[in-house]
C-alpha cells in the first residue's frame, strides 16, 4: 500500500468506481482534459472517455439538473461543482428535484448522484472560494450529506456515495486535500454512510466534528491528555442521516459535550447536534452542550481566515472550560 | 454630520424614456412575416391548407386526436368542478390548450420520455397515464404520483423550467444508451425567461443531444403577458443564442405541433440534435383555480381567442369532409363523459393513504432515525383514530 493525500483518494475511488460499474459518470466543468482545478479528476479522460467523462459548459444548475436526469434514466453521476462558492445556482436542483424525485414518483424514478464539491477555507484562496454551507444541505429532507476528514476517508465514503441508489452532497475540505498522506488500500470496501466514527476513545468529554475541523479536534485532544482531560472525538462524517446513537451514547458515558465546526454558529450544524444531545442525554450532563465555531460573520478574505476557523487553542480553551462545571 | 432625512431612490424618469421602456403589446393584428409566422395546417373555419402527413391523414387518424382533446377539455371542466366544490385541490386549467399537449404526445413515440410542465393533461392522458392518477395527484395524494403507464416519464414539474435541464440529461442518458429515443421537454411562455431554460437548451445544442423542447406560449405567465416577458419578437429566436433548430406554429392546430415534434424527434434520433418549437395558443382559463384573470386581462381579449381555439377547429375541418357528424359528436361526448365520471367516482372512493406514505419513498431503503419518526407519526395517527 501506498500513500497517498485525500485528493489522490478522491480520484482513486472515482477511478474505481468507474471501472465497476459503466453507469457511473463523472461531469462538471475543467474535470476532462484539466482533470479539475484539484485534479481530482486527473487521468480519468484517458481511461474512461469522452463519453463518460465529461466537461460542461459553465453552469451550476445544468451540472445538477443533467445529473437528475441522468440518474433517473438508471446512471450513476458524479457532478462536481467546481467550488461550493458556486454552488447556489445548483440548489434549487437539490432542494426541488434531486432529493425529492424518488418521494414525487413513488419510487418509479429515483436520483443516484453524487454532487462533490471542495469546501471550506484554509488555503487562502480568493474571495467565494472557502465557504462551510454543509447545515444548509442537511436540512433538505431526502439528501445525505457526507464530508470525508481524511484520504481513508475519503475514499470509502464516496465510493459509498457513489454505491447508494439515493442523492449525495459530497463536500471535500480543500484544506485536507494535500495536508496529509496515509495509507489507502484501493480494495473498493466502503466505508458505511448514516454511521459516526469515534476516531479516539476518553472518558471526560466528547469532542465532535466533522470535515477540516478534525485535524485541529484530534490535536486539541492530544493537548487535553497531557493536561489530565480523557477527550473522546467523533467524527461526524455522514451529517444526515445523523447517527445520533453514537453521538448520545458517548456523551452519555463523557458528560460533557463539545461541537466543533468552521462553519458560522448561527443555524450551524452544531446546533441541531446540540438540540439532540439536550433532548436525549439531559440527565446525564454535567456542564452545558458548547459549540466552537466560525463567527457569524461573511467567511473573511485569505489574511484572516485563520482568526476565523476554530483554532487548536480555541477548541481546548472551550473543553477545559466545560470541565470546571463539575 | 450631516442630519439628512432618508431619501427615496425613485424618482420621475424623463418622460421620452419613461415612455419607451414601458412594456408595450405589440401592434395589434401585425402583418404575418416570415420571421415570426406560425406554420399550421387547419385554419380557425377548418380549412386544410396544406397536406396533411400520410400516418396522420386518414380520418380516423385525426379522430383519434379530436376524441383526446375533447377527453382532456371534459376531464378540465370537471376537475375544476371538483376544485370548486372542495374536493380537489388548486388544478391548472389547458383550456385552450389541448392542441398543444395532444399534439406533443401524438408526435413521440411511446419510448420516448417526455417531461411535462402542469398544463400538460392532455400530453399524459395520451401516453397511458390514468385520469384516477391525475385527479388523485392535483387533490393532493402522493399515489397519484404512481403511474402504472408511462413508468418512466417525468412528473409535471411545478417549479416553473427547472426540468429543462433534466431533459438535457435524460437525452444524454438515452445516447448514451445507444437508443433512438429522445426526451420531450415542455415548457411555458414565462419558462423561457429563466435561467435553467437557457443552460439547459445551450448544453443541449452544445452537446446535440436528442431532445425536443416545446414552449406552450399560452400569451400570460399568471397575470404577465409574454410582450412583458421578453423584448425577443418571438420565443422560437431564442434558439438562434443555444444554435439550436427552431420551429413556430399555431398552437391551436393539433396536427401543426404534432408535425413540428414529429420532425424536431426525427431530427433528434438520426443525431441532428435538438430543436425548440414554439406553440403559440392562448389561455383560455385562469391560471390555476386560485387564479382570476379578470384581474389583469379584458374579457373582450379572451372573447377574442375563443375563434382561435383547437376543438372547434379540428371538429369544422372533419364535418367540412363529411366525416364528423351530430350523432357521432353526441356518441363522443357521452363516451367522454362516462370515462371522467369513472374516474371521478373511483377518486372520491379512494381511501385516506396512511402517514407513513411521507417516509415510504423518501430513501431507498429508511434509515434508523426516520424509521422512529415514522413509527412515531403512525401512533399519532391511530391515536386520532
Amino acid at each position: 500500500m501506498t500513500e497517498i493525500t485525500m485528493v489522490e483518494a478522491v480520484n482513486l475511488a472515482l477511478a474505481k468506481a468507474m471501472a465497476e460499474d459503466n453507469r457511473v459518470l463523472v461531469l462538471g466543468e475543467d474535470v476532462a482534459a484539466d482533470g479539475g482545478v484539484f485534479r481530482a479528476t486527473v487521468g480519468l479522460l484517458e481511461r474512461f472517455g469522452s463519453g463518460r467523462v465529461r466537461d460542461t459548459p459553465l453552469a451550476e444548475t445544468a451540472i445538477a439538473g443533467i445529473s437528475v436526469g441522468l440518474a433517473a434514466q438508471d446512471f450513476r453521476p458524479v457532478a462536481e461543482i467546481q467550488f461550493t462558492g458556486f454552488i447556489y445556482p445548483a440548489i434549487d436542483q437539490l432542494v426541488n428535484q434531486a432529493s425529492r424525485l424518488r418521494n414525487r414518483t413513488r419510487g418509479r424514478l429515483s436520483c443516484p448522484m453524487v454532487l462533490r464539491s471542495p469546501c471550506g477555507g484554509g488555503i487562502h484562496a480568493p474571495e467565494h472560494h472557502s465557504e462551510s454551507p454543509e447545515a444548509m444541505f442537511a436540512h433538505i429532507p431526502g439528501l445525505r450529506v457526507v464530508i470525508p476528514s481524511s484520504p481513508r476517508k475519503a475514499y470509502g465514503l464516496l465510493l459509498a456515495a457513489i454505491r447508494d441508489p439515493d442523492p449525495v452532497v459530497f463536500l471535500e475540505p480543500t484544506r485536507l486535500y494535500r495536508a496529509s498522506k496515509e495509507e489507502v488500500g484501493d480494495d473498493g470496501v466502503a466505508l458505511p454512510l448514516d454511521r459516526c466514527f469515534i476516531e479516539r476513545t476518553g472518558t471526560d468529554i466528547t469532542l465532535i466534528a466533522w470535515g477540516a475541523m478534525m485535524p485541529e479536534t484530534l490535536a486539541a485532544a492530544a493537548e487535553l491528555e497531557e493536561g489530565g482531560i480523557s477527550a473522546e472525538v467523533i467524527d461526524v462524517a455522514t451529517l444526515s442521516v445523523l447517527d445520533d446513537d453514537t453521538i448520545i451514547r458517548s456523551v452519555t458515558k463523557t458528560k460533557r459535550c463539545l461541537i466543533v465546526h468552521e462553519a458560522a454558529r448561527n443555524g450551524g450544524f452544531g446546533g441541531e447536534i446540540a438540540a439532540r444531545v439536550a433532548e436525549a442525554c439531559f440527565f446525564s450532563l454535567l456542564a452545558p452542550v458548547s459549540r466552537v465555531c466560525g463567527y457569524d460573520t461573511v467567511m473573511p478574505l485569505a489574511k484572516l481566515e485563520s482568526h476565523y476557523i476554530p483554532s487548536v487553542a480555541r477548541i481546548g480553551k472551550a473543553a477545559r472550560h466545560l470541565m470546571e462545571y463539575a | 454630520m450631516l442630519n439628512c432625512p432618508r431619501r427615496g431612490l425613485v424618482m420621475a424618469m424623463p418622460s421620452d424614456i419613461e415612455a419607451k421602456t414601458r412594456a408595450t403589446p405589440p401592434v395589434a393584428s401585425p402583418m404575418p412575416d416570415a420571421e415570426t409566422e406560425a406554420r399550421r395546417f387547419i385554419n380557425p373555419s377548418g380549412k386544410l391548407l396544406q397536406p396533411v402527413t400520410k400516418a396522420w391523414a386518414p380520418p380516423e387518424q385525426l379522430e383519434r386526436l379530436y376524441h383526446a382533446m375533447v377527453l382532456t377539455r371534459a376531464f378540465d371542466e370537471k376537475a375544476i368542478a371538483l376544485q370548486h366544490t372542495g374536493r380537489l385541490g388548486t388544478y391548472p386549467s389547458s383550456l385552450g390548450q389541448e392542441a398543444v399537449a395532444v399534439g406533443i404526445a401524438a408526435g413521440m413515440a411511446a419510448e420516448d420520455i417526455l417531461l411535462p410542465a402542469f398544463r400538460e393533461h392532455g400530453a399524459q392522458l395520451w401516453r397511458g397515464v390514468a385520469m384516477l392518477e391525475l385527479l388523485l395527484y392535483w387533490g393532493g395524494d402522493e399515489r397519484g404520483s404512481d403511474f402504472k403507464k408511462a413508468r418512466v416519464d417525468f412528473p409535471v414539474s411545478i417549479p416553473v423550467a427547472a426540468h429543462f435541464p433534466h431533459a438535457a440529461g435524460v437525452a444524454l442518458a438515452l445516447r448514451l444508451k445507444a437508443t433512438r429515443n429522445v426526451a420531450v421537454c415542455v415548457g411555458g411562455d414565462g419558462a423561457t425567461s429563466k435561467g435553467d431554460f437557457y443552460e439547459a437548451i445551450n448544453i443541449a445544442g452544445a452537446w446535440k443531444l436528442p431532445a425536443v423542447f416545446v414552449v406552450n406560449n399560452n400569451q400570460w405567465a399568471i397575470s404577465v403577458p409574454v410582450h412583458a416577458q421578453t423584448a425577443a419578437r418571438t420565443l422560437a429566436q431564442k434558439a438562434v443564442a443555444a444554435g439550436i433548430e427552431m420551429d413556430r406554429v399555431d398552437g391551436n392546430d393539433v396536427l401543426a405541433v404534432l408535425d413540428a415534434v414529429e420532425r424536431a424527434a426525427a431530427r433528434a434520433r438520426s443525431g441532428d440534435g435538438p430543436t425548440l418549437i414554439e406553440a403559440v395558443t392562448y389561455r383560455l382559463g385562469d391560471h390555476t383555480t386560485s387564479d382570476n384573470a379578470r384581474r389583469y386581462r379584458s374579457d373582450e381579449e379572451v372573447s377574442r381567442h375563443w375563434i382561435e381555439e383547437p376543438i372547434a377547429r379540428l371538429r369544422a375541418h372533419l364535418t367540412n369532409t363529411g366525416y364528423w357528424t351530430k350523432e357521432r359528436e353526441e356518441d363522443l361526448h357521452s363516451q367522454c363523459s362516462a370515462a371522467v365520471e369513472e374516474a371521478v367516482a373511483a377518486y372520491l372512493a379512494t381511501a385516506a393513504e396512511s402517514p407513513s406514505a411521507m417516509f415510504d419513498h423518501l430513501f431507498a431503503t429508511l434509515p434508523a432515525p426516520l424509521k422512529r419518526q415514522c413509527d412515531l407519526a403512525t401512533a399519532e395517527a391511530t391515536s386520532h383514530d
